[in-house]
This record gives structure tokens, C-alpha cells and sequence, in this order.
């Protein structure tokens, strides 16, 4: 169940996307936002759609894959798509139920934000699906290295983070063992109403708590012990080097950016 | 009432890159009253195997029955029968959530539907048998015990379950050594007590030689072999060296001495048994 989401999760293999520094991805994934928010009418949301399917094709993850990263946004989708066909307000009514009207442009609407929505997470998993975790941090370790002056503890958030992604999966993994530890003493986890569930969860919760604080002191203990000291004066084991191609991605993107800007407002 | 396996297969996040092939082919039977130690190297698939006996892993071909009812069913028959295994998880002081040893211990009991009586005479009898005083521990705070006693702790709330078939991951892995051995004692007399099948994981081949009647080898994923232990570290010596299992160190021992041409049988596994035999061999007293 928990293995189940795959959403911005990193998926080990080898393409020209995967080769790519963290950076970049970020920036292209960054503006390729900014784009998705430029698009206005369908041939706009072609192009975006059609860059988004060539960017998936060159990273040459699974398909299912892909789809599946989708998995726990389809309600929110569903959802967004009904209140606007609902209550947008329009003139073309194609179908009217009791005070509700459901006009063209409610549906238009609504299916261009469903598809924002759907492209925005699209191209931000296939950004944590080819990019490890520990790389990704260091792309914004780099990124937020320029606001240091501003006082932002940019070395300092890329650690915590790296931290953090570090631990979901051992987290998850603990969570598991202890579901199944109190499982085999006959605690039930699906049965009762909504606050003896809740009730039900202190076995999990308890115990899970115990051990991520313990990690917790293990780790600063094992990282001071290593004399760690904050990011001063610090160097990297990998330095990012921006390459050809990351100019080039980098490139296509902004140009991408900028159809979408003239498609918009050039005409 | 066994535990059957048949051509149990059991694979790891089928379908993607971490795919794992963990069990493959498992068939053997477990009664009750045995004593039976699983080894095998890391990763070798004892833990899944160990999961199966009770319904948290369900197989992927194969089944599982308990007493002629297949885990993997649905409804109350299949419940209690997975209820009638009590498992025993590798550092189990980390599933502990209680204010008091009481109501750890007691968790189990109460979930299985017993009366206030009959959970409080489970919870006596469980610490009991793990050698914890009931005055003296039920209303303290378990997260305030030593490494060993939070061990008994643990283990005490699985024994009130009042399993049929008490299976235990390394049970006595991390403590010290008087620790270890007084928490394996109790798991004896427990089994000689109330008949109960005793399924021990572990990395110890002196604790498999020592307490069990039968051993179960397991290397990727297979069922190596499966005997009387003296006979498979006699006979298999080199296949359990390969997949990077010692033999015990009394068996070397006694091994050693045997082709220095000391005149003493083959396959001792105890030490006492051991001193005998050279007091025999040398004439001493």
C-alpha cells in the first residue's frame, strides 16, 4: 500500500534526461511551470502537451510508470473539472440539472485547469523520477547558494532535506514492521469508527516516534562525531558542472517559455 | 494441528527495478512441540519465510495452512488461526507503546477478545514465564528498562497471546551474554511447559546446535536442508561453509581433536558433552 506511490520518487536509469545536471532540471521544470501558466487557448496546450510527451520519451521511463505517479491527483482533478463545469459563469448552456448549469465555457474551463494540474505534475515527477534525491539537494544547494547573502542558510535547507528524503523510505519501512509487529498481537487498524481508528494508531504512532527521535540523536551524534559543522567553507564531493547540453535543455525550454508568452500576448 | 507450506513462491516489488525474488519453492511441515532453528546467510529469506507462518505475507503461488485452514482465507476461522502463531519480530522492544508493562503486555490479549480476568491472569502467566515479578514490574514505565528486561517485556506480550507456534527472530540478538542465555532458557521451558513448537531464527549456529531438534537451512530463497542438526553439520560441512555458515565452534573443536586422533565420537555439539568425552578418552576423572 504505502509502496504503492510512486509519485516523486527516484526511478534508477539511464537517458539523456537522467544525464542532465540537477540544476537545470529544476530551472526547465521551474519554467516550464511558468509556461503552463502562459498557456490560453488549445493550440497553446498542445505544444505543451507535446513537449511534456517528448520530454517523458527522451527520459525513457515506463509508461506506467508515468501514469501511475498520476494516481493521487485524480480526484483532486476530478473535483477541480466539477466546480468549474458547475459554476462557471457562461452564456452557451449545454445542460442544466436543477440549479446548476453547465455551460461550454465551464467545461473549457475546467478541463484546462484539469490538464494544468495533470502537465504540472507530469513534468515535476519525471524531475524526481530521474534525479536521486542526494543529486537534487545538491542542485538546490547550488541554486539557493546566490541568496546566502540575504541571509538564507542555503547549505543548511539542502541538508535537512537531504536528510529528510533520506529517511522516508527507512521511515516507511519501519511503519511497516511495526504495523505487522502489532498486526501479530491481533491489533485490527480497519475496524470501528473514525476515532477508534485513531485510537488504534497510538501502537503505530508510539513506537515510530520512539525510533525517529532516536535516529534523530544517532545521527547529530554520528555527524559531529565526523565534525560536522554547518556548510562553511565546505566543498562538494561531486561539483555540478553545467555541460553542453544542459545549455542547450535549458535553451528549448525558455524558447518553449516564450511561444507560450507570444502565443498569449503576441498576437 | 502443523503448519504446512506448499510450493510457497513469495517475490518482492514485482514489476520494477527492485524486484526480488525472496522464497522460492518452500515445502515443509512444522509440528507442534518442535524446536525447530531457521538459519541461513543475510537476505537468505528467513525473515519472509518467518512472515508467512502467520498470515503477514501472504504467498505469491503456493499456501500456507494452519491446522488444515489456509491463511490466506478471510473470516474468523483464518484469523484465529493466524492468532494461534504468535511471531516474535527481530529487536521487538521497538514495537513497545504502553504507559505500563501491564498494558503492553496486555494488548494482546485484549485484542483478542478476553474478559479483564482473563487478560490479567494472561499477563501474570506471560510474566512469569518470562521471570519479570508482577508486583515488581506491571506499573512501570517500560521505556525505563534494561536492554534485557524490555527484551522480556516484548516477548512476555506475545507469550500472553497463548500461541500454539511461537516463532522468534533472533531473539536474543544485542544483549549480553547472561541475558541471552536466560531469555533462550525461558523459551525452553516455556515450549516443555505448555507443548508449544518453538521456531527460532537465528545467526548462532551454538544456539541452533544447542536448543533445537531439527534445523532448517536456508539460502536464497531455498530450503538447503532440513535435519537433525549434528547430522547436517556432519554431513553438509562444505555446502554451509560456501554459502558463509561456520559449523558451531564445540563441533570444530571436537572435530579437530578427533583427527589429531583423539579417540572421541563424532558430532558433539555441547560443551560439557565435549569434556566428557576427553575425560573418557584420556582416562581422567
Amino acid at each position: 500500500m504505502l509502496k504503492d506511490i510512486t509519485l516523486w520518487q527516484y526511478f534508477p536509469g539511464d537517458s539523456f534526461i537522467y544525464k542532465l545536471d540537477p540544476r537545470t532540471k529544476i530551472l526547465a521544470t521551474f519554467i516550464y511551470i511558468v509556461a503552463i501558466f502562459f498557456a490560453y487557448d488549445p493550440a497553446s496546450y498542445a505544444v505543451l502537451i507535446a513537449f511534456a510527451a517528448f520530454v517523458i520519451g527522451a527520459s525513457r521511463l515506463p509508461i506506467w510508470l508515468v501514469v501511475k505517479s498520476l494516481k493521487p491527483v485524480w480526484l483532486i482533478a476530478i473535483i477541480t473539472l466539477l466546480v468549474h463545469m458547475l459554476t462557471f459563469p457562461g452564456e452557451n448552456v449545454i445542460y442544466t440539472w436543477s440549479v446548476f448549469k453547465v455551460t461550454a465555457e465551464g467545461l473549457e474551463t475546467g478541463l484546462k485547469m484539469c490538464l494544468r494540474l495533470i502537465l504540472l505534475l507530469l513534468f515535476s515527477s519525471v524531475l524526481t523520477f530521474t534525479t536521486s534525491p542526494i543529486v537534487l539537494t545538491d542542485g538546490i544547494e547550488s541554486l539557493l547558494w546566490p541568496f546566502k547573502r540575504i541571509g538564507v542558510p542555503a547549505h543548511e535547507i539542502a541538508m535537512m532535506m537531504t536528510i529528510a528524503l533520506r529517511f522516508i523510505p527507512t521511515l516507511l519501512e519501519e511503519m511497516e514492521r511495526i504495523i505487522k509487529a502489532q498486526t501479530a498481537r491481533g491489533a485490527d487498524f480497519s475496524e470501528g469508527n473514525f476515532l477508534k481508528r485513531l485510537k488504534g494508531m497510538l501502537p503505530i504512532l508510539v513506537p515510530l516516534f520512539v525510533s525517529a527521535f532516536r535516529r534523530a540523536d544517532e545521527l547529530a551524534i554520528a555527524m559531529e562525531a565526523r565534525c560536522y559543522r554547518g556548510g562553511e567553507g565546505r566543498t562538494a564531493m561531486h561539483s555540478l558542472i553545467y555541460k553542453a547540453r544542459d545549455y542547450a535543455s535549458l535553451a528549448i525550454v525558455i524558447i518553449l517559455a516564450a511561444v507560450e508568452a507570444f502565443m498569449r500576448w503576441g498576437a | 494441528m502443523p503448519i504446512e507450506l506448499k510450493n510457497v513462491y513469495h517475490t518482492y516489488m514485482p514489476r520494477t527495478a527492485f524486484e526480488r525474488c525472496a522464497l522460492k519453492n518452500i515445502s515443509l511441515t512444522l509440528r507442534k512441540g518442535e524446536t525447530v532453528a531457521v538459519i541461513g546467510p543475510t537476505g537468505s529469506g528467513k525473515s519472509t519465510l518467518m512472515q508467512h507462518l502467520n498470515g503477514l505475507l501472504a504467498p505469491d503461488k503456493g499456501c500456507v495452512m494452519v491446522a488444515g485452514t489456509d491463511l490466506a482465507a478471510k473470516g474468523d476461522a483464518a484469523k484465529k488461526v493466524r492468532n494461534s502463531v504468535g511471531m516474535v519480530f527481530q529487536y521487538p522492544e521497538q514495537q513497545i507503546f504502553s504507559e505500563t508493562i501491564y498494558d503492553d503486555i496486555a494488548f494482546g490479549p485484549k485484542n483478542r477478545g478476553l474478559t479483564p480476568e482473563e487478560t490479567d491472569a494472561c499477563v501474570r502467566e506471560a510474566m512469569a514465564f518470562v521471570g519479570l515479578d508482577f508486583d515488581a514490574f506491571s506499573k512501570r514505565d517500560p521505556f525505563r528498562l534494561s536492554g534485557g528486561q524490555v527484551r522480556r517485556v516484548a516477548i512476555a506480550g506475545i507469550i500472553a497471546m497463548d500461541p500454539d507456534y511461537l516463532v522468534l527472530d533472533e531473539p536474543s540478538a544485542g544483549l549480553d551474554p547472561a541475558s541471552k542465555e536466560a531469555i533462550l532458557k525461558e523459551i525452553m521451558e516455556l515450549r516443555e511447559k505448555k507443548g508449544i513448537a518453538i521456531i527460532l531464527v537465528t545467526h548462532s549456529m551454538e544456539e541452533a546446535a544447542r536448543y533445537a531438534g531439527r534445523m532448517l537451512v536456508i539460502s536464497g530463497g531455498e530450503l538447503l536442508f532440513d535435519g537433525e542438526p549434528a547430522a547436517i553439520f556432519r554431513e553438509h560441512k562444505k555446502e554451509l561453509l560456501e554459502i558463509g555458515l561456520d559449523e558451531p565452534q564445540v563441533f570444530k573443536l571436537s572435530g579437530i581433536l578427533k583427527s589429531s586422533g583423539m579417540d572421541i565420537p563424532e558430532g558433539i555439539l555441547s560443551a560439557m558433552d565435549l569434556v566428557k568425552e576427553i575425560k573418557k578418552a584420556k582416562g581422567w576423572k
